[in-house]
């Protein structure tokens, strides 16, 4: 890592933070904390973050009048939010708030990981890119097309917009509830390994007349693509 | 508090007692007005009589003299219903007419008499009879004074009368209408007093008590009607509340235990430590699953969720779905084939219809695996009536007994108990269907019986919306 990323805490149960901030510096993630709201938007407004992790309910002030505050302020940073309460509605109002992005508590650290990772790489992400290149994996944005050595790789439409979410985050875990979400607009648990049979499917797809495997699974976790010849960005 | 104090407080009573004050006020005027312009009106034909026959009586003074003015009275005099005539001294004494006495004083002015004045005849018979009377005075050349007058008797008769007769009517509506306001005010007061009764008989806790009805569809009746519609609703979720809570209980203790069980194995160290902890998770997982599903179900049922409906493409949303699901049921040799009407929109939640037929497609999948036909057929049509989506699978169906069960929640087949799942999808389902206004039904799969066949119908979109 060229640069190691620097995320602020805002949570109010100092032992669920105590646990993110160590699991996060297993990472190589650095972390501030703050435990109540008004503090958490002092920090954010006076120092420069990658990502803000906030919880929904917090003392002082609450979560999303934190975000939406900062957003008044001018200041951007991707915010993720975490709360108990994970219906359809709570998260549409946690978005509208300036959210960036909303995961219902309890969750899996290495699916916040995932997250964290992704808006904070975000800001570099170059958005407007036509094409996406992993190894020899080219993806045209444009024409809708998919390369691999030169060669056209057929794709459906959905599989397409699979793969085009992959590459945007190549290098970056990504996980089945944020592949649902992104790629076919849906926050229900769809119980079965719906996804996993859609990966395998486009995996089958770039992969099998060619070497080397590009989309690997993340175990228990989620997918990366990733040249591995490739140092990493 | 006596009855009639709880009378008067109802609005029937209250609101006739202002009528009636008012209708009387207004009767009073009218009354009042209708005798005064009678009375002028009298007045006034009296006044023309009385002012020609002194312009008659003056002519034949004038033609006859003094004798054949008093010819002429005499005549006059004897006629039915004749005026009063007096002839009268310089000086005020009567010296001839049809009248005994006259009030003093009267005979001094010409012209006019200022207001009625009283007289008596010579009829009478004690001296306090007496009548009024309008008259004309003239003074003749030699001094005498002649008094041509009629009396007001009838005039104020007829006054009298008609203020009888207005205050008589009055009095009959006042009467009828303090007998109807009594009857209407009472009946109101009975029914608002069942109401109240059935109202603390709920208060109590007796949720399946309704208010009372009529049934003549009045105001009453349609407060009863919405009141009963609310009561309904809140036993509804008190009821699903209980469940619950019930279901809580009953099935989150049992893999809250299994997993206790886990962790102390694991910690008496006894097999793989890092197995048994990856089992943990798995059953943590399974545990917030099951939470989410239940706090999901309630949140749909207690209708939080329509907030957020709008326009939706149907037909989008089941293409979608189907295309989710089609690479897993083939995984499972199954065939997942759609057969949608496009462009469907109706007023809905995308989420929840997606997630609504998400569970039917897994479940299909789930218990058609190994079923001799591996047809999934997920069908959408629309008539006038409806839009009925179908999911169709040719699994081992559910017994007909049994079809209304297993919507409830953590309802599950014996049979089904090994696979994985909550017991909680279909009523997911359900719920979605009762806040889209719609319907779950489930049947046997047509021609040969064989299977399951889930049925939701949405009402078409123009019908309720409007509601």
């Amino acid at each position: 890592m060229v640069t190691r990323m620097k995320i602020l805490i805002v949570e109010d149960d100092l032992e669920a933070a105590a646990y993110l901030a160590k699991a996060f510096r297993e990472t190589g993630i650095v972390s501030d904390h703050a435990s109540d709201g008004e503090s958490g938007l002092f920090m954010a407004s006076e120092n420069a973050y990658d990502v803000l992790v906030v919880d929904r309910m917090l003392p002082r002030r609450d979560g999303l009048s934190l975000i939406s505050e900062l957003r008044r302020r001018g200041v951007h940073t991707p915010a993720l939010i975490l709360s108990a309460l994970g219906q359809v509605d709570d998260r549409v109002t946690g978005l509208r708030a300036g959210g960036d992005d909303y995961l219902p508590k309890p969750y899996a650290f290495s699916e916040l990981l995932a997250r964290v990772e992704v808006l904070g790489r975000r800001k570099g992400t170059p958005e407007q890119d036509m094409v996406y290149r992993v190894g020899d994996l080219e993806l045209d944005r444009l024409s809708h097309s998919v390369r691999r050595q030169g060669k056209e790789i057929p794709l459906q439409p959905r599989e397409f917009r699979l793969l085009e979410y992959l590459m945007k985050n190549a290098g970056q875990v990504v996980t089945r509830t944020m592949l649902l979400e992104n790629v076919w607009d849906y926050h229900f648990d769809p119980q079965t390994n719906v996804i996993d049979v859609h990966v395998s499917r486009l995996r089958s797809k770039i992969e099998k007349d060619f070497d080397p495997p590009l989309l690997r699974t993340v175990r228990g976790a989620g997918y990366m693509i990733k040249d591995d010849r490739t140092p990493d960005t | 508090m006596s009855k009639v104090s709880v009378l008067f407080r109802t609005t029937a009573v209250r609101l006739s007692a202002l009528y009636l004050i008012l209708f009387s006020l207004c009767a009073a005027i009218l009354v009042f007005y209708v005798t005064g312009m009678s009375e002028r009106l009298l007045q006034q034909q009296t006044r023309e009589a009385i002012a020609t026959e002194a312009l008659q009586i003056e002519g034949v003074y004038d033609r006859a003299g003094i004798s054949g003015l008093l010819r002429s009275l005499e005549r006059r005099a004897r006629q039915p219903g004749a005026s009063l005539y007096v002839i009268a001294g310089p000086s005020g004494e009567i010296l001839a007419g049809n009248v005994a006495s006259l009030e003093p004083g009267l005979l001094d002015s010409e012209g006019w008499t200022t207001e009625p004045f009283h007289y008596r005849r010579f009829t009478d018979e004690s001296r306090t009879d007496s009548h009024v009377a309008l008259a004309q005075i003239l003074v003749l050349d030699n001094g005498l004074r002649v008094l041509v007058g009629r009396d007001l008797q009838e005039p104020e008769k007829l006054r009298g009368l008609v203020r009888q007769a207005l205050v008589v009517a009055l009095g009959i509506m006042v009467l009828g209408a303090l007998v109807i306001w009594f009857g209407i005010g009472r009946n109101a007061l009975k029914r608002i007093d069942r109401m109240s009764e059935a109202s603390t008989k709920i208060m109590a806790g007796d949720l399946s008590q309704r208010l009372p009805m009529s049934g003549s569809g009045d105001e009453f009746d349609r407060l009863s009607e919405s009141l009963n519609a609310m009561l309904g609703r809140i036993e509804k979720l008190n009821e699903g509340l209980k469940q619950v809570s019930d279901n809580i209980a009953h099935d989150l203790k049992t893999p809250l235990t299994r997993l206790r069980n886990k962790a102390e194995a694991a910690l008496a160290g006894s097999g793989n430590q890092n197995a048994a902890l990856e089992e943990i998770i798995a059953e943590s997982d399974q545990l917030i699953r099951t939470f989410n599903a239940l706090l999901m179900i309630s949140r749909v049922e207690a209708g939080s969720a329509v907030a957020e409906m709008s326009d939706v493409d149907l037909s989008g949303i089941v293409a979608d779905c189907v295309e989710l699901y089609e690479p897993v049921a083939e995984e499972n040799a199954l065939r997942l084939k759609a057969d949608i009407e496009p462009g469907v929109m109706i007023s809905g939640n995308r989420e929840l219809i997606g997630q609504a037929l998400g569970n039917l497609i897994d479940n299909a999948v789930k218990y058609a695996e190994k079923a001799d036909n591996p047809l999934i057929q997920v069908e959408m049509k629309k008539s006038d009536r409806n839009v009925v989506l179908t999911v169709a699978d040719h699994g081992p169906g559910v017994p007909e007994g049994m079809r209304s069960e297993v919507v409830k929640r953590f309802v599950r087949l014996d049979e089904s108990r090994s696979k994985p799942g909550t017991g909680l999808g279909l009523s997911l389902v359900e719920a979605v269907m009762e806040m889209h206004h719609g319907t779950l039904e489930l049947a046997a799969t047509e021609p040969e019986g064989q299977g399951l066949t889930v049925r939701m119908v949405f009402p078409p979109a123009a019908t309720w919306r409007t509601e």
